[in-house]
């Protein structure tokens, strides 16, 4: 999805297909982030960022936003829930592709994120968490007198 | 093979659009969860980042598809920083099989999950068949 203007396009994709085309010729990447996860993970996870803030989005559809555990110590932020999927007893199950269970990512934010001022919002299945970043590492206008 | 597999196949066989390969790049396959009961089928997927307005189900034939947009308000100036999910746009077919009444598929759409409900032709539902003892 970061096919959001901006996003689909960046230097990133071509550095990213470049490291797939690797990753499929050697069956997966040698060195990956040690919190990263596979294609599959449950919830995918992006991240933007402005010179104002950090954004995060979580696609987690079908959970209870109530039910989830956010926090943020200093710049990681962990964010824990669980996806029960409710299983109909007697009926016959052809595809069980959907996540079912616990789940926790961590994340290691840039340095300057204030973890005073976090907001999170749960819209569509996605939880969007916005943290700022502090005051002194925003960019500041110099005007010349 | 067992029976079940066999209906699997009969009954709900995805379609693979030729034309897929070359949009791999920015359409997403939503999983699926599908079961059948006495009355019908029931699909479940996942469509995070959908909103109703922007959900298209449609049958044509015997193809049932699903496909959504993702719209999320974002930041204009936003710079990606890390991104598992890169593409916009869902999609996903079935075939159904005739006994299916698709004149009657019912659709909702909760916290990115829509809920598919395709029932059974009424000649179809499973009667109970006596057995008499003579």
């Amino acid at each position: 999805m970061f096919g959001f203007p901006g996003f689909d396009r960046t230097i990133f994709d071509d550095l990213l297909r470049f490291q797939r085309e690797m990753e499929s010729l050697f069956g997966g990447p040698l060195t990956t982030a040690i919190r990263s996860m596979g294609p599959e993970a449950y919830p995918a996870v992006n991240v933007g960022t402005t010179p104002e803030e950090v954004d995060v989005y979580l696609f987690a559809p079908g959970v209870d936003p109530t039910t989830l555990d956010i926090s943020l110590q200093n710049n990681v932020l962990t964010v824990a829930g669980e996806r029960r999927v409710i299983r109909e007893e007697g009926a016959s199950y052809y595809r069980k592709e959907r996540f079912d269970g616990e789940f926790r990512r961590v994340l290691t934010l840039p340095e300057d994120v204030d973890p005073d001022r976090v907001d999170a919002t749960y819209n569509d299945g996605v939880l969007h968490i916005r943290i700022e970043r502090k005051e002194s590492s925003k960019p500041k206008q110099i005007k010349v007198n | 093979m067992s029976d079940k597999n066999e209906l699997t196949t009969t009954q709900t066989k995805e379609v693979q659009p030729a034309a897929e390969q070359k949009r791999l790049e920015q359409v997403v396959r939503p999983p699926v969860d599908i079961f059948e009961d006495e009355s019908g089928i029931t699909v479940h997927a996942d469509m995070p980042g959908v909103s109703k307005e922007r959900l298209n189900v449609k049958v044509e034939g015997d193809t049932l598809s699903i496909e959504g947009t993702v719209d999320i308000p974002m930041p204009e100036n936003m710079e990606p920083l890390y991104a598992e999910v890169r593409a916009t746009r869902y999609e996903r077919s079935f075939t159904l099989s005739p006994e299916m009444d698709v004149d009657k598929v019912e659709a909702s759409l909760k916290n990115g999950v829509l809920t598919l409900r395709i029932p059974k032709r009424e000649e179809h539902k499973p009667k109970k068949i006596e057995v008499k003892v003579g």
